[in-house]
């Protein structure tokens, strides 16, 4: 694949290291035409038919977002459309018992995992229906501060080895986030304390302004896990079936007390940072030129259409059933009441302190007044 | 303390005594998990962890790799899923790269999920000066947690109060600061009662009781303090220290009733000056009772500097009894 990435740097500016990292293999599945490049990785056919629905679900939630967000019915809301196989496939390779850390582009892989719609729509509409993650997941809400959910996750895991359980925990990052101290504390701290974790870092080819290449001289971010002594695996982060193939691996490793694993997704955010940024003010055409091609829910719908296992008239009925779930969630959402001002003070404490108590009295007299 | 406590005791410094706690508290409750940088096999700088990790075993008591954002962070993880992280951070002014995960997670927790996650992790430090270390080693950023919201801050001043306070601190489902100052692990000792028992959160202690100032203070300033009172006393000044123990959740009731009493307060601290927590009593004090003061409260305090590591003038940035005295003195004359 050709991508900003992985084209090889100019050696003389890059130097000869970042030129022999270029070349690093990306493993991947499916061609962009869905053609099968590596046949020994394919799930089998209900997980690959599970996995194209969860990908047409998630960007169906991704387009309605914009939609509602122009409309005046969405906060600031980052999208992920052209990234569903870097979130679907990972998200997929885990269970309820597993723990998933998603940073604030990872929607899709917490809806994956099973967030409901209705509080997804709703954390993003800033309401506290939207903070309470259910009690039956072991999901945490999407992390704002960058990278600061790696070490969490260390910690996590390593709870979920205290207790004897085979539970692995799961975080999420960006390429701009793996410059951040956090992430190579945690790389460190899971490898140094044996921490069932699985690192995912979407290399999507911007934070926010920032290209990648400004970002760092790496240009094979798996390696970092070298620097920590874990596994580092690079994936082509457009292939879903070759995300869900690595990650389970990693997962399955993870849960056999073989340790963390760090997964780069090599994908690109064809999208705005968020639906309030304007990415043409930093970069061109040129830039993204190439990768509708490689979108990850048509690639696998052509390889699903060749092999005969998905008909245009079971692709069509699934659209409509995928519409009707969020319609019926995004009711279900707007009927969420709007918090009350005293609910400023509470949930700070399990016993508020006095301070607490008397400025949540100040805020029922104001409120009363 | 709890309903009915120990009666027999032991003579125990406050390093013993909170060696003592975290014993307990891992006996107590397997969920209890103690880390940090040399807590394990060497039972940290202080010795304050010593010989946990041979009865406890690995499992129990670790060193981790060096770096304090990853130490928090993980106990954040640790916390949410279910078991009860006791951290050590080696010296309170190393806190600071641990500092976005206290900001942004430790924290927010119960309020980012509605209480479907708390954290139920306690984070010791060492603080504090008067015992000529280097630099860095004597800071004291109390008023920076007092300052986080949903973070609780503990600070005790005597190995009984130590031990009570810190099992408190272990039960406690919400996060909190223990801050040890570094003078007092061995410079104290007392009658420590035996077995398990706990001192809640939020309940200042008057040291000495007096009529004509109140001073505030709490950890390595209250033996500052009373050196101070004692003096005052011997010319016939009736001083009441306050020992606050607990800066959140903080005891007002206390404050304002000695301060009703005696009209005039001094607030001690070590900890700078500008934004410290002395300057919350000050106007707390301000708001809830000015019409019972008699003169102006008077601050004594360390300076808007970092703190010195030099031995000869360490004293003079760090409060001492004559400075509390002067202080006491400028409030009677007033």
């Amino acid at each position: 694949m050709s991508q900003p990435q992985t084209t090889p740097p100019d050696p003389l500016t890059a130097g000869a290291a970042a030129y022999e990292d270029a070349q690093g293999d990306l493993v991947q599945t499916l061609a962009p035409d869905g053609s099968v490049t590596r046949p020994g990785a394919l799930p089998d056919v209900p997980t690959r038919l599970h996995l194209y629905r969860q990908m047409r679900r998630v960007r169906h939630f991704d387009e309605r977002a914009w939609v509602l967000y122009r409309t005046g019915r969405m906060g600031v809301f980052p999208p992920y459309g052209g990234m569903e196989a870097s979130q679907v496939g990972t998200a997929a390779a885990l269970t309820h018992d597993d723990w998933l850390f998603p940073t604030y582009r990872d929607t899709g892989a917490a809806l994956t995992y099973g967030l409901p719609i209705p509080q997804t729509l709703a954390y993003w509409r800033t309401s506290p229906h939207g903070w309470a993650m259910p009690q039956d997941l072991k999901i945490l809400p999407f992390y704002i501060p960058i990278a600061t959910q790696y070490p969490h996750a260390v910690g996590a895991a390593l709870a979920e080895r205290r207790r004897g359980t085979a539970n692995v925990a799961m975080a999420y990052i960006g390429d701009g986030g793996s410059s951040e101290g956090d992430f190579h504390e945690a790389l460190n701290f899971a490898g140094a304390l044996d921490a069932p974790c699985v690192f995912i870092l979407q290399n999507n080819g911007w934070a926010i302004s920032v290209p990648t290449r400004t970002q760092t001289r790496a240009t094979n971010l798996s390696r970092r896990a070298d620097g920590y002594g874990i596994p580092g695996v690079r994936v082509d982060g457009n292939d879903v079936l070759a995300t869900y193939h690595v990650t389970s691996e990693a997962v399955r490793r993870a849960r056999n007390g073989e340790g963390p694993t760090l997964i780069e997704t090599v994908t690109y955010r064809i999208k705005p940072h968020t639906l309030a940024d304007d990415p043409s003010r930093y970069r061109t055409d040129a830039d993204n030129e190439g990768w509708d091609a490689k979108d990850p829910v048509t690639r696998l719908r052509a390889h699903l259409l060749a092999e005969g296992h998905l008909t245009e008239e079971a692709d069509a009925a699934l659209t409509r059933e995928i519409e009707a779930e969020f319609e019926a969630a995004l009711a279900v959402a707007d009927a969420f009441p709007e918090p009350t001002p005293a609910e400023i003070v509470d949930h700070v404490f399990a016993e508020p302190t006095p301070g607490l108590r008397r400025q949540r009295a100040q805020l029922l007299a104001e409120e009363g007044a | 303390m709890t309903a009915t406590p120990p009666t027999k005791t032991r003579t125990l410094t406050m390093v013993a005594a909170i060696n003592d706690a975290l014993a307990l508290a891992l006996e107590r409750d397997p969920d209890v998990h103690i880390f940090g940088e040399d807590v394990g096999v060497m039972g940290g700088v202080f010795r304050a962890t010593d010989g946990l990790q041979a009865r406890f075993g690995q499992g129990r008591v670790f060193d981790t790799p060096l770096a304090e954002a990853g130490i928090v962070g993980m106990g954040i993880g640790m916390g949410l899923a279910g078991l009860k992280p006791v951290a050590e951070i080696q010296f309170a002014g190393f806190l600071y790269p641990a500092l976005d995960q206290v900001l942004s997670h430790l924290g927010r927790y119960r309020h980012r999920t509605r209480s479907r996650y708390h954290l139920p992790m306690v984070i010791r430090a060492p603080y504090g000066g008067g015992v000529h270390t280097p630099e860095q080693h004597a800071d004291s950023p109390e008023a920076i947690l007092a300052h986080t919201p949903g973070v609780k801050v503990v600070i005790p001043s005597t190995p009984a109060d130590a031990k009570g306070l810190l099992l408190a601190a272990i039960e406690d489902p919400d996060p909190v600061f223990f801050f040890e100052a570094i003078k007092l692990y061995r410079s104290v000792k007392e009658e420590v009662p035996d077995g398990y028992y706990t001192i809640p959160l939020g309940q200042a202690r008057v040291v000495t009781e007096g009529d004509d100032v109140t001073v505030i203070c709490y950890g390595g300033m209250v033996e500052v303090a009373q050196k101070a009172a004692e003096a005052a006393r011997a010319h016939g000044i009736g001083v009441e220290v306050i020992d606050l123990r607990t800066l959140v959740p903080l005891d007002t009731d206390t404050i304002l009733a000695s301060v009703q009493k005696t009209g005039r307060v001094v607030i001690v601290t070590e900890a700078p000056r500008t934004g410290g927590f002395h300057s919350e009593i000050s106007a707390t004090i301000a708001e809830e009772a000015i019409e019972f003061l008699r003169a102006p409260i008077v601050r004594v305090t360390g300076f808007d500097a970092p703190y010195p590591p030099f031995t000869s003038i360490e004293d003079v940035y760090r409060p001492n009894p004559v400075r509390v005295a002067k202080a006491i003195r400028q409030v009677m004359a007033y």
